[in-house]
């Protein structure tokens, strides 16, 4: 082989030549690469001598500063676990009704509730529990099945319309799908259901809606379109309205019933999670 | 000798043929019997495919056993075949990777349908851009430098056709495979069993081919290129075969358990889903590197000492690293560590790469600012160089608690992906398509130019908006209040990503118009139209006989 000195860098080649003109120069190692390299090589042994690192027949080297993740994340679990154990148990003792009056369980309940809010229940209801159509906002006074304390537990626990025994349940009857009005009837009612909070547009109509009205709906839903708890009945009367104020969002709930579902939480939560989750949820403003 | 040669030829042709009908009659077997209509369909395009194999090989059963003169004439049809396929592939998988990045940012864009969900495109965009585009690029490209700096044509008469064509098989069977939802869950190793079979097979003739023209060298020395071609072939074999060890549950069902349980299964994963990232994509686009580099700069390697020692130092390196992507899981202390530390060696033998890449500039620097495909070359190299730094970082422990399973993984990956494996890519097609074709010059170097700054900046949108949004994502994910409650919900984190994941799809988008740009540029090249700028191109852009002798 016949070393060759490449002229741009003045430095010799090693003589090899491939596809004519293919050649390498017999430049040494970077100092600051082998050196970096060796470094990298020494931290390596030290962490091996101080952690856990090679494998032995039946064992492995444990390291001279004996740190075992598992023993670490174990010893977190339970720092974690006992700095909250006297908070958990207050809780657990004091009847849901008087959480309120101890301010610092009440921070410790809503801190609590708040964390167990964004993993199981935001995705409907929200992240600042706002609602959505067909998800009640749970920030305002407005309740389906009731806003004190015990109702909103009963809610967690059960669920809405589920099979759980002790869910409560109401079926709104499909006033157009099963052929009870027809469709100019339901528009009438329609009509009287927008005055009850001054949002009709047709007297006559609305005027024809009241005995309908009177005749269909006020069992359960009253006699100024107040509602009714017990039965899940939404006051009709006020500003909020669960799937839309628009004319076509009403005729549709009179169409169907609409009938909306909330799982039971009792087989998810812990119980002491849903007590949690019913003070936030009660102390989001709305708490009755 | 011309007689010798002329039997064996047309021995090999009847051989092909008679393999050929063989995997027919398979294939239809499968088509009939397979109570799977996916796998069924699949029997059906092995038969297709290997009927139109022995119908294209006995038109050509004359022209291959033609008495050939004994000057040395190389094997370029399967290579121009192979670089085609890696245009294809890589357009689709690039555009099958930006629509994903639009579902995450609008899930409505799933379409709820099951072919088009994100759960089946995410890996038909990994597969197609790693081995469809990645894979065809390095079969090219090594099919291509092994002959030139051996200085022998490539072994075998009908098996380089057979590793393309076959290779190219595999894909079809694995991508229709995942549309149909099949999937053997393991991450970069999706494929059913018998798409696993198929590929051992070809890519054990891949490996022989390459051996055999090896073996045939006229130089006295192996170049480094080749060396790192080889260890690319030879571990992506054991990786592969070891990492699909399954059993079927039925020859006529495309479902399959993997041999090994638990944890040992997670670590046979990583083993194999580290390596092939530190075969396939980095020892395999060394080999570009080293050869398309010099090639195009017309400068020596820079060290080849340094070539040696980073050459055996991270191919011993690299095989240890796995465990780092296992991290703070049920793998064994022990296990972790060793990665970990194995990890931080290999940043400087990864380096070494990268210094004898962007060296080998040294008396040449002045072509990055006039050949945007030496720049394309050169940019591939520092973001090697940056991906190979940010690896050993994030396998710290203490660092992988913050990045693990957050999209700071997804940036790194991408920035390893587009900015190495696809640029250097991308910098070696613009070099090949005209020494291929023989063209004076490709179509227009201002149209690479388009290519290199689009791409640029969609990969510079696409890492750092990762960054920015990975590394919020852990430190939300970790966040407790004072009374020891998570912060955040898991919902909110995602809430906090969207901006991001709209500025990440908006960075794919432009890379996907960059490689546009390339497919209409190579397109031009091919059919020999010229611009106005073929003046303007080095003269290494020219195929060697049609170069002008370099100014003395």
């Amino acid at each position: 082989m016949k070393k060759e000195i490449d002229q741009v860098t003045g430095t010799e080649t090693t003589g090899h030549v491939w596809d004519d003109d293919l050649r390498e120069l017999n430049k040494p190692l970077p100092r600051w690469w082998l050196y970096t390299l060796y470094a990298t090589i020494i931290w390596a042994i030290g962490y091996w001598i101080a952690y856990p690192a090679w494998p032995l027949v039946n064992d492995y080297t444990k390291g001279v500063l004996g740190v075992s993740q598992r023993a670490t994340v174990t010893q977190k679990i339970e720092d974690a676990k006992k700095a909250q154990s006297s908070s958990w148990a207050l809780l657990e003792s004091t009847p849901l009704d008087q959480v309120s009056g101890n301010p610092e369980l009440l921070r410790f309940a809503s801190a609590s509730g708040k964390a167990a809010f964004g993993e199981n229940c935001a995705p409907c209801h929200g992240r600042g529990a706002q609602g959505f159509t067909g998800y009640p906002n749970l920030n305002d006074d407005d309740w389906i099945w009731g806003g004190t304390i015990d109702d909103i537990q009963t809610t967690i626990l059960y669920g809405i319309r589920t099979d759980h025994e002790d869910a409560r349940s109401s079926e709104m009857p499909k006033f157009g799908a099963d052929e009870i009005l027809d469709r100019k009837q339901i528009g009438d009612v329609t009509e009287y259901v927008l005055s009850l909070s001054n949002l009709s547009t047709n007297a006559e109509s609305s005027a024809r809606g009241k005995e309908l009205y009177a005749a269909q709906c006020v069992a359960c839903h009253g006699e100024n379109g107040k509602g009714n708890t017990e039965l899940g009945a939404p006051n009709i009367a006020d500003s909020i309205w669960l799937y839309g104020s628009k004319k076509e969002d009403i005729m549709q709930t009179v169409h169907t019933g609409r009938g909306g579902k909330m799982p039971a939480w009792e087989s998810r939560l812990d119980p002491l999670t849903v007590k949690a989750l019913a003070v936030y949820v009660h102390s989001l403003g709305g708490g009755k | 000798m011309v007689d010798t040669r002329t039997e064996w030829a047309t021995f090999s042709s009847l051989m092909a043929i008679l393999a050929a009908i063989a995997l027919a009659i398979l294939g239809i077997t499968l088509g009939v019997g397979s109570p799977s209509a996916g796998m069924a369909f699949h029997g059906w395009v092995l038969a297709a495919a290997s009927a139109a194999a022995a119908y294209y090989i006995l038109t050509q059963i004359n022209a291959v056993s033609a008495p050939r003169s004994d000057e040395l004439v190389y094997n370029d049809g399967p290579i121009k075949f192979a670089t085609l396929a890696a245009v294809f592939w890589g357009i689709a998988g690039f555009v099958v990777g930006d629509i994903i990045a639009w579902q995450l940012a609008f899930p409505v864009l799933n379409l709820d349908l099951p072919w088009t969900s994100f759960g089946r495109l995410r890996p038909l965009h990994t597969s197609a851009v790693i081995f469809a585009f990645g894979g065809n690029v390095l079969i090219a490209t090594s099919f291509y430098v092994v002959q030139r700096t051996c200085h022998a044509r490539l072994a075998g008469v009908w098996s380089p056709w057979f590793v393309v064509a076959g290779y190219n098989l595999f894909i079809l069977i694995a991508g229709t495979g995942y549309l149909l939802g099949f999937t053997d869950g393991k991450e970069y190793a999706e494929p059913v069993w018998y798409a696993d079979l198929w590929l051992t097979v070809v890519w054990v003739a891949y490996l022989l081919v390459f051996l055999a023209t090896l073996w045939r060298r006229k130089e006295p020395h192996i170049y480094v290129a080749n060396w790192f071609y080889l260890a690319f072939i030879v571990t992506v074999a054991m990786l592969h075969i070891v990492n699909n060890l399954a059993v079927p549950v039925s020859l006529w069902e495309p479902k399959s358990y993997i041999v090994f349980a638990g944890v040992q299964d997670a670590m046979t994963q990583w083993w194999y889903g580290h390596n092939a990232v530190g075969f396939f994509l980095t020892a395999g686009f060394l080999g570009i590197m080293y050869y398309f580099i010099p090639k195009r700069v017309e400068r020596p390697v820079y060290s080849y000492r340094l070539s040696i020692v980073h050459f055996w130092s991270l191919i011993f390196l690299y095989i240890w690293a796995g465990p780092h992507h296992l991290h703070y899981t049920a793998l064994p202390d022990w296990t972790q560590n060793l990665g970990m530390t194995f990890s931080i060696i290999l940043w400087m033998p990864s380096w070494g790469g990268m210094i004898n890449g962007l060296m080998t500039l040294s008396g040449a620097w002045d072509k990055l600012r006039t050949d945007p495909v030496v720049r394309l070359l050169v940019v591939s190299v520092a973001f090697y160089g940056m991906a190979t730094f940010e690896g050993p970082v994030m396998s710290i422990k203490a660092v992988n608690s913050l990045s693990h399973y957050t999209d700071w993984t997804i940036g790194h990956v991408h920035s390893g992906a587009l900015g190495w494996v696809a640029m250097v890519s991308f910098g070696a097609i613009y070099c090949l398509v005209p020494w291929l074709w023989k063209r004076k010059a490709l179509y227009s170097i201002r149209l690479v130019e388009w290519h290199f700054w689009i791409s640029t900046i969609g990969i510079l949108l696409y890492i750092t908006s990762m960054w920015v949004s990975g590394i919020m994502q852990g430190l939300m994910w970790r966040a407790y209040d004072s009374l020891g409650f998570l912060s955040y919900s898991f919902v909110e984190t995602v809430e906090a990503m969207h901006p991001y994941y709209v500025i990440r799809a908006i960075g794919g988008l432009l890379f996907v118009f960059g490689s546009f740009i390339m497919v209409y540029n190579i397109w031009r090249t091919i059919r020999g139209d010229e611009s106005v700028d073929a003046a303007d191109q080095p003269r290494v852009a020219a195929p060697p006989e049609m170069r002008l002798k370099p100014a003395e």
